[in-house]
């Protein structure tokens, strides 16, 4: 039993105690800086604890949201996805293009999706075929999608879209101050916790996150499925393209600039390792409302330039990064290596060694 | 470290919080607070309130043009007895402004000053601002027309086209052979001005236009057109170049050339980099629209808006401090006037 719940639901305690322990200490830390954020934004502003701050916090972070739900799966596979915000702008310029050729909504919705999953294909293509790193591969695409945007629909923007949508991805849902696009991403959410923590695939993702070598000898697939994680995160993307479109009524190629960072922002964050074979989606919700928090009291606050917000994210980047490897380095100093690995492929930060003391 | 046995309580409780907080629903609205109440019967046009809150949203920090006009906006503030703040976002993508403007809203300032990214894309969040009761006023790039009352234009593209033959007319007497040196042949704005100097230039029988150029506002293509002008129009008596870039490479080719002082330049330039023609004689007088002035003006006009004494209809006048007085024109438009000329007695008082 201990190993199988482990699997299939982190948040049940089980039998690899010591990677629980690990992994809640790391959630817990976020959900106090999470508490932290708050108790400070209060003091900041005491706008800071009101719906209307859940409300369009929630609203404005809605794409990256949806964007770090995938890309925190590809990440586990030890791989990135750079690309994801210009794959939702070339979303946004494809759909401008036909909405302007006058296909109906219903019709664009999906064909954008599908230019997001080819854009993903591609990546994973690059980084699985070809054998290429995939820093490099969708640092590249970066730029590519972002260009593909700007010759699809160029300086225009369009805004013309039908107002059903548009007061549908703007709105709350049913008189709450919960905005539809949270539902949305609520649903993406549970979704993909059930897909990484709670089936084969999930598990064969851990398992190549943790050591591609073993995975592979131990009969995974291990490029189709990390085309299929890339074409997941492309395809997401191109949703977020969509949502942003709507919510904003306009659609344009430079929309969303910067959102990759704060995507891998929310991903490691929360908990997955940059290195792979670690995480899970919790984290990752925790961590966007961590940040959603942060943005929210640093704008709200009087007189904070909103450069502070790229450098209070980029700061805890780099900590959420350097912080496990740091305490894995003090823990090795100290020579309690680890002996004998969990069953879950746990590496590197998710050492299940010590009885503390 | 210490062993945190159940941290799941914890992070329930923090998402039953977050619930909370959704549940709470939109109870909390008051209509419109600030710190506006007091008016005050002081100060010269008496029914301006004292201690609004001003925020204005420049389309992206750092942009030193932007950071003047939000200067003039501030001056206006401090005029006008209120406070300011100055919000905007680190990059021009069309939705980076929208986070801002919730968060400004939720601050409930009396106005907020903004100059769009996108005329549509902030317009959902600006109207939810309008909602709140926070007078919005668009100024130097416009935003969609039902999303704020006010846009404060920095000219008319008329007054623009025709104020820069007027000054060459002033210069050449009225007479002789003139070209314009351009940005690129299809650019908006420059063909939109171009027009209308066509239309002045008909009430000036003794000026002709011998060329239009274009040096596609690349400083060496636009250096080698004004030497090919010159060759090819020996006569020439003057040159306007509605383009900043237009306008400083052709004053230093001239400054260098024996033409210089014989071939009178105008057009739209900036102080800064025209200090230097000016002072050396290449350059009698040229024009742009003062930007302080533009945000000058949008903090008054929103002060009017805040209150009351303005909605925003075509023919309301509303007192401008330095400017004088304003008049809301079509579409909640607001025109600063016209140019402000540029030339050895002034230039030393603009720094932009």
């Amino acid at each position: 039993m201990p190993a199988e719940a482990v699997i299939e639901r982190s948040e049940k305690p089980a039998g690899a105690a010591r990677a629980r322990e690990l992994l809640g200490r790391w959630e817990v830390l976020v959900a106090a800086l999470f508490l932290l954020t708050c108790v400070v934004g209060q003091s900041l502003s005491s706008e800071f604890l009101t719906a209307d701050s859940f409300t369009t916090a929630s609203l404005d972070l809605s794409e990256v949201a949806l964007m770090a739900l995938a890309l925190a799966l590809v990440v586990v596979a030890a791989e990135i996805d750079l690309s994801v915000a210009s794959v939702l702008a070339l979303s946004s310029a494809v759909m401008a293009e036909l909405w302007n050729a006058g296909l109906p909504l219903e019709l664009i919705m999906p064909i954008c999706i599908a230019v997001g999953a080819l854009c993903g294909a591609f990546n994973g293509f690059l980084v699985t075929h070809l054998g290429l790193p995939s820093l490099a591969v969708t640092i590249g695409t970066l730029a590519l999608f972002r260009g593909l945007a700007y010759v699809v629909i160029g300086d225009e923007s369009v805004t013309d879209f039908p107002i059903a949508w548009t007061d549908l991805a703007f709105g709350n849902f049913a008189g709450t101050a919960i905005p539809n696009t949270m539902i949305l991403f609520a649903i993406l959410a549970v979704a993909f916790g059930v897909l990484l923590h709670a089936t084969p695939f999930g598990r064969s993702v851990f398992a190549i996150g943790a050591n591609v070598e073993a995975a592979r000898f131990s009969g995974l697939r291990v490029k189709r499925i990390k085309v299929w994680l890339f074409v997941m995160s492309g395809a997401v993307a191109a949703l977020a393209g969509i949502v942003i479109s709507l919510r904003n009524s306009t659609a344009a190629a430079n929309v969303g600039q910067g959102f990759e960072l704060v995507a891998v922002a929310a991903v490691v964050l929360g908990g997955v390792s940059i290195f792979g074979g670690k995480g899970s989606i919790l984290g990752v919700v925790l961590a966007l409302a961590l940040l959603g928090a942060i943005q929210k009291s640093l704008t709200l606050a009087e007189g904070i330039s909103s450069y502070w917000v790229q450098i209070v994210i980029g700061t805890l980047l780099i900590g959420s990064v350097l912080g496990p490897n740091l305490v894995r380095r003090a823990r090795e100093a100290r020579g309690s290596r680890p002996t004998r690995r969990g069953k879950w492929p746990l590496r590197r930060a998710a050492t299940p060694n010590a009885p503390q003391q | 470290m210490e062993r945190i046995r159940t941290p799941w309580a914890v992070i329930v409780a923090l998402l039953a919080l977050t619930l909370a907080f959704a549940a709470c629903g939109d109870d909390d609205e008051e209509p419109t607070a600030g710190g506006a109440n007091t008016t005050a019967a002081a100060a010269g046009d008496g029914e301006i309130k004292r201690g609004l809150k001003f925020v204005s949203m420049p389309k992206q920090l750092g942009n030193p043009y932007e950071e003047i006009e939000h200067g003039g906006f501030e001056e206006a503030v401090k005029e006008l007895g209120g406070t300011h703040e100055l919000v905007g976002p680190t990059d021009a993508s069309a939705s980076s402004q929208v986070p801002l403007i919730n968060s400004t809203i939720q601050k409930r300032p009396d106005v907020l000053g903004i100059a769009g990214n996108d005329p549509n894309a902030v317009a959902p969040a600006l109207r939810n601002a309008a909602k709140r009761g926070i007078d919005v006023v668009a100024f130097d790039s416009d935003v969609a027309p039902d999303a704020r009352k006010i846009f404060v234009n920095q000219a008319s593209s008329e007054q623009i086209g025709r104020d820069q033959v007027k000054i060459l007319a002033e210069q050449i007497g009225e007479e002789g052979e003139i070209a314009i040196l351009s940005a690129t042949a299809n650019a908006t704005n420059q063909n939109t001005w171009i027009k209308f100097m066509r239309e002045e230039l008909k009430n000036y029988p003794n000026m002709k236009l011998v060329k239009v150029a274009y040096g596609d506002d690349d400083d060496q293509k636009s250096f080698q057109e004004t030497q090919g002008l010159l060759q090819a129009y020996p006569n020439l008596k003057g040159i306007i170049s509605p383009t900043t870039v237009g306008i400083s490479a052709a004053a230093r080719y001239l400054s260098s050339s024996d033409k210089k002082g014989e071939v009178a330049l105008t057009g739209l330039g900036t102080p800064n980099q025209m200090r230097k023609f000016v002072k050396d004689g290449t350059v009698t007088e040229f024009a742009l629209w003062n930007p302080a002035d533009v945000g000058y003006l949008a903090a008054y006009a929103g002060a009017a808006l805040a209150s009351d004494l303005i909605t925003g209809k075509e023919g309301e006048k509303f007192k401008s401090g330095k400017l004088g007085e304003h008049t809301v024109g079509k579409n909640g438009e607001v025109i600063l006037g016209p140019p402000t000329r540029f030339n050895k007695e002034n230039i030393d008082e603009f720094d932009f």
